[in-house]
Formats: C-alpha cells, sequence, structure tokens
C-alpha cells in the first residue's frame, strides 16, 4: 500500500504494486534480523565484545579526566561523574549521527534491488547505538557507587523517557542524513564538522554552572545540552527536569517530522542515484 | 491466456545526470547553473515500452549493454518510478540479488538465509519452515555454518538462487547471475526453473546468455537502443538480436540443460 502510494505522488508515470504489500510481522523481522546482523557482527565473542563496546567511551573520559583535570586543573567537584554521566549518552548521539551519512549508500546493493521500507536501515542503526548505551548504564552505576551515589527511583521513569525523546532525536537526524546523503556526497564530511562544535559547545566536559550566566539561557538553541543536562542530573542526582524533557521532545518531534518528510520527498530517487 | 502479471503502459524512464551535483559544496557555489541543468541533461534509459508478462510465463529480456534491461527489472521491482507511463504489478516480487548483494560476510549461510528472506518479504516464521529445503537444494553441507565471506562465488550464488527459488516466489526477478555456478548446479537451476510451469511462477530473466533464454523462456523481449525492437518466440527473438548484433549463431546446438 505504503509503496504504491509512494511512488505514485511523483508526477507523470505511476506504479501500482498489488501483492507486495509486507505485513506488520515482517517488517518488525526485517528490523529484527537486521539488529540481530550487527549485535553477531559485533559480539561474536560475547564479553570482548561488551568490552569493546563500553571501552571507547571509557577511553575518552579517561582522556578528558587526565587533559582537564590533572594537567589544566579545572576546580568542578566529582568530575569524572559529570565526565562518565554525560560521555555515554553522547556516544549515542554523536555514533548516530556520525554513521548516519553512509546509510543508504553503504547498503547500495540492496536498495538498488529490493523494494523494502529502506528506513528500517537507520531505525536498526540507531537501535543497534542504544543497546550499547544501555548496556552501558551499569558502568554509571558503578562510578556513582565508586562516588558514594546510588540510582534512585526515578530512574524508573527518568531513563525510558529521556530514552525515548533521545531515540526520537537521533532517528529523525539520521534519517534526514542518510537520504540527503545521497544526492550531496560530501555531507558526511560537514556532519562530522557541524558534530565537532556540538560537542564543545553542549555540557559535556564542564558542567552547567561553569557557563556564564549572561549566555545561559542561551543553551536551549542547542538541541543536545537540554538533553545531556537531563541525562546527566538524572544519573547523578536523580532529579528529573520536565522543562528540559519537554524542549527535547519538540526537538525530537521536529527532527521526526523532517526526516519523514525528507525521506518521503526522496525515497522513490534512491535506485536512481546510487 | 491468463491475466497479465506485470503491464507496461507506453513506460517511458529518464534518470538525471545527477554527476554534477554530488555535492553540497558544489550545488552552493554553482547553484543556477546546476539548476538549469539538472532539467535538461538527462539520460533516456525506457522510450515508450509496453509489454505484459502474463501469470507462470518465463519472459526473457535481451538486449546490448546499456540498452535499459535493468531499468526494466528496477521498474518491475518498484524501486524505480517511470517519469512517463504506467506500471502494473499484481504479484509480490522476489529479486535475485546479484552475487549475494544482501549477504552479509560475516554472517554464517543460514543467518544469511534469513536476512535475504525478511529482506524479500517474508516472515521469520516462513523463512525456517523452508530452511532444510534451502540448505539441501544448494548443497553447501558444512559451508551453511561458515560466514560467508569464505564462499566462493558459485557457493554465493547457490545459496541465492536457492533462497529465492523456495520462499514462495510469485514474481522472480533474475538479472544475469546464473553463469556462475558449475555446470551441475546449472542443470539443476534449470530444472528447478522448468518446474516453476506447473506452479505458476512467473519469472523475468534478463540475461546476455543465449542458452538461457532459449532454454527457459516462453517469450522474449530484445530491448534495442532504449525501445522494444522485437517481442515473441525465444528461438526467433535470439536469432534476430545475434544477426543484428553480427554474430552468427546456430541455436539448434546450444546445450539444452545449459544456462
Amino acid at each position: 500500500m505504503s509503496v504504491s502510494q509512494r511512488l505514485s505522488e511523483k508526477k507523470g508515470g505511476t506504479v501500482s504494486h498489488f501483492g507486495n504489500a509486507r505485513n506488520w510481522e515482517n517488517q518488525r523481522d526485517i528490523l529484527f534480523v537486521l539488529l540481530q546482523k550487527e549485535l553477531k557482527v559485533r559480539y561474536n565473542n560475547k564479553l570482548l565484545g561488551y568490552l569493546w563496546s563500553i571501552a571507547n567511551p571509557l577511553a575518552s573520559a579517561f582522556v578528558y579526566f587526565v587533559a582537564f583535570k590533572i594537567l589544566m586543573r579545572i576546580n568542578v567537584p566529582d568530575y569524572p561523574l559529570i565526565l562518565i554521566s554525560s560521555v555515554f549518552p553522547w556516544q549515542w548521539m554523536s555514533n548516530s549521527i556520525g554513521s548516519s551519512p553512509n546509510m543508504f549508500v553503504g547498503n547500495s546493493s540492496i536498495i538498488k534491488k529490493v523494494n523494502f521500507p529502506r528506513n528500517i536501515v537507520p531505525l536498526c542503526m540507531v537501535s543497534n547505538h542504544m543497546i550499547h548505551f544501555l548496556m552501558s548504564v551499569p558502568v554509571i552505576t558503578l562510578f556513582l557507587f565508586m562516588y558514594g551515589r546510588a540510582p534512585t527511583l526515578t530512574w524508573l521513569y527518568g531513563v525510558p523517557l529521556l530514552v525515548m525523546v533521545h531515540f526520537a532525536m537521533a532517528y529523525g537526524i539520521a534519517l534526514t542524513l542518510a537520504s540527503l546523503n545521497l544526492f550531496f556526497r560530501d555531507l558526511e564530511r560537514l556532519v562530522h564538522i557541524v558534530l565537532n562544535f556540538a560537542f564543545y559547545l553542549t555540557p559535556i566536559l564542564y558542567p552547567v554552572e561553569t557557563i556564564p550566566e549572561r549566555i545561559r539561557h542561551l543553551l536551549v538553541l542547542n538541541p543536545f545540552a537540554p538533553l545531556i543536562i537531563s541525562w546527566r542530573e538524572l544519573f547523578i542526582y536523580g532529579s528529573f527536569n520536565w522543562a528540559y524533557w519537554l524542549i527535547c521532545a519538540g526537538y525530537g518531534a521536529l527532527f521526526l517530522t523532517i526526516g519523514t518528510f525528507v525521506y518521503r520527498r526522496l525515497s522513490w530517487k534512491f535506485a536512481e542515484v546510487l | 491466456m491468463k491475466e497479465p502479471v506485470v503491464s507496461f503502459y507506453n513506460v517511458s524512464k529518464s534518470y538525471p545526470l545527477y554527476g554534477h551535483i554530488r555535492g553540497v559544496k558544489n550545488f552552493l557555489f554553482d547553484f543556477p547553473r546546476n539548476l538549469t541543468s539538472m532539467k535538461r541533461e538527462r539520460f533516456e534509459a525506457l522510450q515508450d515500452i509496453s509489454f505484459d508478462v502474463y501469470e507462470g510465463e518465463k519472459f526473457g529480456i535481451i538486449g546490448r549493454n546499456g540498452a535499459g534491461k535493468s531499468t526494466t527489472l528496477g521498474l518491475i521491482a518498484g524501486v524505480l518510478a517511470p517519469n512517463r507511463g504506467h506500471v502494473v504489478v499484481r504479484r509480490r516480487v522476489s529479486p535475485l540479488l546479484s552475487l549475494g548483494a544482501g549477504f552479509h560476510p560475516e554472517l554464517t549461510g543460514r543467518e544469511n538465509v534469513e536476512l535475504n528472506g525478511v529482506l524479500l518479504g517474508l516472515t521469520r516464521r516462513e523463512i525456517r519452515r523452508k530452511m532444510d529445503e534451502i540448505i539441501e537444494f544448494s548443497e553447501l553441507g558444512d559451508f551453511i555454518n561458515r560466514p560467508t565471506r569464505v564462499y566462493s562465488s558459485g557457493m554465493v550464488a547457490r545459496l541465492g538462487f536457492s533462497v529465492v527459488a523456495h520462499l514462495d516466489p510469485e514474481l522472480m526477478l533474475i538479472d544475469e547471475v546464473l553463469g556462475v555456478g558449475d555446470i551441475r548446479f546449472q542443470r539443476k537451476c534449470v530444472e528447478k526453473m522448468k518446474s516453476f510451469k506447473e506452479s505458476n511462477v512467473t519469472m523475468v530473466l534478463v540475461t546476455h546468455s543465449v542458452a538461457s533464454v532459449m532454454n527457459i523462456c516462453d517469450r522474449a523481449m530484445w530491448i534495442d537502443n532504449h525501445q522494444v525492437r522485437m517481442m515473441g518466440n525465444p528461438t526467433e527473438v535470439v536469432e534476430a538480436y545475434a544477426a543484428a548484433n553480427g554474430v552468427s549463431i546456430d541455436t539448434r546446438a546450444v546445450n539444452k540443460s545449459a544456462l
């Protein structure tokens, strides 16, 4: 159904496919099998695979700690906690965005031949990074214990709610970039530059309190800032910031809309340009 | 005959030559020129093509490189949209992916069967039911549990064909991939395809192999210069096609079980 509708939006020619409709079970299975594939390829050796997935963010956190706490000697209490609580969520976001331009280009051989809902490819990629993030929550907890803190009951609703908006933002951006990158192949370089900017403009390496008071309200213009701050406050202090969550939800809805719109407009051209 | 499964009504397909807007940088710096050139520079792949493929038919498409054969398959598969005309497809399409395009090299053959199956529109339950048959037909033996990166190209093709052939295809699209199997497997493919005749599986085959067209197809279409040049009896079409290209072949001498 969606196939014939999507293709006939194009002026001029039409394509009508009957009997090609995929049922819900098939769509679920595509997602499941693709996800399983990613995890299997990555975790062939189960324990080692898990260690690798947390080693990378952990190593970056360690490097930041050495650079800023030991060498630059910034005066922030519980600095390792500040880092750990934001580096892991940021890793989910930046990995999703960073690998998204290559999502459709990298799967060109299937996209050119088979008519399947292609948005499942970025959906699967973002879910994959989400699973890695969720598996790192025990590591964050471990650090909390080391600094005399503990998870709170707020996590029970805070984590799912933040995962939801985080997922919506990441998937919306990924879908947009994956679709656009087919037409502008140098988008990938641009994305990495912007991601680099975003990394330093988002309170990841520093707490919100160090930002000068008069420009602190500008933070909400950076979609990632309220999200990362929310994660940090939830992890360290067990507090859930509803105002920030609503802002994130707004950004999530916006990105999802843009992504769906761009994908719908361009998807029938995918096979042409690959 | 029976109802058409695939119908092309005056279908034209042209591609814009996207080459010059390949990057954000070029696009921004050359904006006005790009916009006009995008409208003008188009590559005509198909011009006003009409044909029907009927239920249970084995339909061959031949033609020179770049004549528009693969574009035709892309239109049937629903990955391309025509610029003019209508394409109507009335069955579930199962494209045979060239040389395991849907395979991931790190996954085992068995896992790849599942991956390919869901992409082709089946559910995991349906695939599991057919798994043993697929493995047996592919003759991969113990290799089925090894990652496909260690497979030879013939083995990949065998598994790819087994998947498509066993997952209840309704409309099979085959784009020049069967030649890599060894001689015994080729015969097996021919037999399998002939068995589809009784089970009403429709097949559209794009190939350069004269033998394939003559041995498998009931009808053939010759696309020349983006238009239908000839359609009808496979042997006659092949003879005309060969003659037009200055190649003389003796169609009676073609091996009846080759691909």
